[in-house]
Formats: C-alpha cells, structure tokens, sequence
C-alpha cells in the first residue's frame, strides 16, 4: 500500500513536471546539440512582444476597475438591505459558465456591430473579460463582504454624519482589502492569458502574441509559454496568501 | 406630505445606482447577447421563422461527438486520477499538503495557448519525450499517437482537469470521518468492502457533480485545441470559430445553432451540478 501510494504521486507528479522541463529544455535549444540562449535575447528585440505584453496588462487593470466597479455596490447593497436578492445574484454569476466565451463572442458580435468607437479598439474586450471574471470576482466579493457586519458598520458611519460615499470609500472598501486583491488577482490571471475573445475579435494581446509566434519560432515560444506559467504561479500565490478562499478555475481554456 | 414623497422617489433611486450597473451590464452583454443568437438561429435571410439551420446541426454532429467523447474521457481520467491523488495527498504530510494545494491552483490556470505549446514541446513530433522513445528505437507517431488528435488532446486536457479535480473534491474527502472508518473496520470490513460501501457512497454526490464540472470544463475549452490542431479537428467550439472567422463558407445562422446547441449542453451541465450539490447539502446538513 506505501509503495504503491508511492508509484501513483511520483507517476502524477512526473506527468506535470516533464511538460515544464521539456518546455524549459525547449526554450534553450539553438538546434542541432546546441544549447543557450538565443531564443531569449530574440525575443527582447521583438517590439510586439512588449507591446502585447503591455495591451494585456492595461486590460487586466481596466477589467479589475470595471468588475469592482459595478460589483461592490450591488453586492454591498443586497448585503445591506435586499438579501432576497442572494439567489439572483447567484444565478446570475453562474450564467458565464452556461455561455461560455466562444458563445459569448458569437452573440457579441452578431448583437453589436458598433459603435465604432468602442468595438475597433481593443478596450472593447474589457467588457466581456468582466463577464469571464464575473463568477470568481462576484463569489470572492461577496464571501468577503458577507463576512463583515455590514449593517453595524454603515449604522455607526451614518450615525456619525458620514454619506454614502464616505461609507464605502472610507468605511467599507478598507475593511474588503484581502477580498479586494483576491478578486482583483484572480481577473488578472484570467485577463492576462484570456484567447477566445482577443483571437476571434482580432486583438494583438498576449496570448494571440503567443500563439502567432508559435507558428514560426517554437524556441520563442517555448520561452514564452515559461513566461506565462510564471504569471500565473505569481498571481495565484497572491491569491493563496491574500486570503484562505480557495484558487479557482480561471477562464482561458 | 412633501418629505414622504421625497423619500419615495429615493427609495427607488439608491438601489438603482447601486444595483443597476451590474442588472444592465449583465443585461447588454451576456443577456442579449445570447437571446441575439436564439433568434438568429431560428429565422432564415429574410426573417422568418424556420428551424432549418436547427436541423442542420445534425451535419455537425461529428463536432458534437467529439466534444463530448473529449469532455467525457478527459473528465473521467481527471475525476479518477484526481479524486485518487486528493485522497492519497489528504492523508499525508501537511507540507506536501500545501504544496500540492498551491501548484494545482496555478495547474488549474495554466491554460490555453501555452499549455498547448508546453505540450508540444514534450509530446509534439520534435518534442523531448517523442525524441527520447526515437532514439530508444520507439517512433510513437508511426504506432499512431498523435498530440494533434483526441487521445492527444484527452492528455493535454488532463492537466487543467486534474487540479481542478483536486481543488473540488478536497474538501469532500476531508469531511470523510475517521470514525466511518475505524466502525467500519472494528465490524471487520476489509478496506475494499470500506470504500464500496462506506466511503464512495458517501462521496458519490460529490464525485458526481466534480464529475459534470469537469466535463462543462472541457466542453468549453477552446484555447487549447485551438492552439494544438489549429482549427483541424472538429469540436463544436472550434466549429464555432470557423463560422465566426468566415474559415467556412457556412451561413452565420449556422454558427448561432451551433451556439445554442453548446448552451443546451452548457444548461444541462449546471442542471445536473446545481442538482448534486443540492442533494449534497441536504445529506450533509451544511
């Protein structure tokens, strides 16, 4: 029973660290019996790599603002005083895993053809990245602000004269911070390797910049594909130390 | 009189700024959206309604196989192994505990394009291991592997299904008693007879609704096959983005019936997951 218990982990454990190493030992090889760095230093001089790198990262921020933005108040108003509304919200959180992105961007499409201003820049994407996040930012925020005594703390700040601005900047907002950076961690692993919509709507980010690079310098993207594993290891140790909520599936399968 | 209709109209306009932002945005696009796509797979050119392009999802149904063998193998082979993995992880030391806690978290996210090409790296027709088994006289792609088919992608995908698995199931196994075991044993069950008739039916809810997770998991996926078989093999999400980047000559209305036909699955899948964790919470009590 040890020995077997054994074999099985070590079996497990071999099958997910040789993609790394083989994708590592990949990422060095100049061909032939060479090995080194090249593949590296190719990549520095690849203008569209930062500028990919640099798109993806703005969209994560503008996704995490978006999706707190129109989050925090709903949840910390149903909190408050519509807890009827709990199994709504549930619902509604759940429905981007019954419409899944590739079905998202089908009915995105066909439903907006404009206006120009929004649909031909890449921001447009932050709209359906907050849809993506929605399951994972509504479920952090919701466990954090269920977890403060919401009523008490806005009584005690109204009964001092405090509004409803000064209530959530200054009051809610800070007691929220452990959920406020899970949340906004989680959107950004899923924000910074999302593919459906950037691939299909025809955007330059960084995971459309990986798999264009793919099709010619596998080396490149070999190196790449270590890059992006580091991102989200960071953000999901980020996630495992802000708070005890469990890491979840992200969106970018 | 003036205060009381005062409040009246504030009643009304407080929750509407704080909950109507996420109401509408939830509204314009995913709502509409996906009504968009029910109503353009029922109507031909011109308008009307028809259910032709619905009926034509049967020329898809090679897609649809696919998908559902792939989602089916893949979520069996992670429910197994996975489920395995939690309970031999759960009964060991609190250190490898955490690790393993915090590596399929990050497993569970590593997805998409470059788990495609770390995939390829390792098992594509210049990968290490495929060189490996080469110079040990072994061609694997002459004995009828491919990375680029099913049984490739069943094993691409069973590196985001495990963890997921792990993640899901964990706390399911940690509420199994030790007491369940040790009354099992003291009335002389062998372990064998313990699990078959104690500790998997106890789990079996769980397991269950893991099992439908993963597979709505693996249907979705689009990332991933995208990037192995460039749009080659036919699954439905895969057919979808044909329609979409005109690789076909297939009417729009086709790409929509497909869409529906992916959200039926997609709705079936959360059904029966809402259902098992349903009867989960009444078994438990939680």
């Amino acid at each position: 029973m040890r020995v077997g218990r054994k074999i099985f982990l070590g079996l497990v454990g071999l099958y997910f660290a040789i993609p790394l190493v083989a994708t590592g030992v990949f990422s060095l090889w100049q061909g032939g019996n060479r090995y080194g760095f090249d593949g590296y230093a190719a990549l520095l001089h690849q203008d569209e790599l930062w500028s990919s790198l640099l798109l993806s990262f703005e969209l994560a921020v503008e996704t995490v603002l978006l999706s707190l933005a129109i989050l925090v108040p709903a949840i910390f108003w149903m909190h408050l005083k519509l807890p009827r509304l709990k199994a709504f919200f549930d619902v509604i959180s759940a429905l981007p895993f019954v419409i899944p992105p590739i079905v998202l961007v089908a009915g995105m499409s066909a439903f907006y053809k404009g206006p120009e201003w929004l649909v031909s820049t890449p921001h447009y994407l932050v709209i359906p990245y907050v849809v993506m996040a929605l399951p994972y930012t509504y479920r952090t925020l919701d466990v954090g602000l269920g977890a403060l005594d919401i009523k008490t703390l806005s009584e005690a700040a109204q009964s001092l004269g405090a509004g409803w601005g000064t209530l959530i900047f200054r009051v809610i907002l800070p007691n929220l911070t452990t959920a406020l950076v899970g949340a906004a961690l989680l959107t950004i692993a899923i924000a910074m390797g999302e593919f459906t919509f950037a691939n299909i709507l025809l955007f330059k980010t960084f995971a459309v910049f990986i798999a264009f690079i793919g099709q010619s310098y596998p080396t490149e993207a070999a190196a790449l594909t270590l890059l992006s594993f580091l991102i989200t290891w960071a953000a999901m140790m980020g996630v495992l130390l802000s708070g005890r909520e469990r890491a979840e599936i992200g969106g970018t399968r | 009189m003036r205060r009381s209709s005062g409040q009246g109209w504030r009643s009304l306009v407080l929750p509407a700024i704080f909950i109507g932002p996420l109401i509408l945005f939830v509204l314009s696009f995913l709502i509409l959206p996906a009504l968009q796509l029910l109503l353009s797979a029922f109507s031909d050119e011109t308008g009307h309604f028809t259910l032709s392009y619905l009926e034509g999802l049967a020329d898809s149904g090679a897609a649809f196989e696919n998908s559902i063998l792939l989602s089916g193998a893949s979520a069996l082979l992670g429910t197994i192994v996975g489920g395995i993995t939690a309970y031999l992880v759960c009964s060991g030391e609190n250190s490898a505990r955490s690790f393993v806690r915090a590596f399929s978290a990050v497993a569970a996210n590593f997805a998409g394009v470059p788990l495609a090409f770390a995939f390829v790296a390792t098992l594509g027709s210049l990968g290490m291991i495929t060189l490996w088994f080469k110079q040990a006289g072994l061609d694997i792609y002459r004995l009828g592997f491919s990375l680029y088919g099913l049984p490739g992608l069943i094993l691409v995908y069973a590196y985001f299904q495990i963890p997921l698995m792990l993640i899901v199931i964990t706390p399911a196994i940690e509420g199994l008693r030790k007491e369940w075991r040790e009354a099992a044993e003291g009335l002389g069950a062998t372990p064998l007879q313990y699990w078959r008739m104690v500790g998997l039916p106890i789990l079996m809810p769980s397991l269950a609704s893991a099992f439908v997770l993963l597979f709505g998991n693996a249907f979705s996926a689009y990332a991933t096959p995208y990037a192995l078989t460039s749009g080659a093999l036919s699954l439905v999400p895969i057919e979808i983005s044909n329609v979409l980047s005109g690789n076909v000559m297939l009417a729009p209305q086709t790409g929509a019936a497909l869409a529906i036909g992916m959200i039926v699955v997609m709705g079936l899948v959360m059904l029966f997951h809402l259902l098992a964790s349903r009867r989960l919470k009444r078994w438990t009590g939680r």
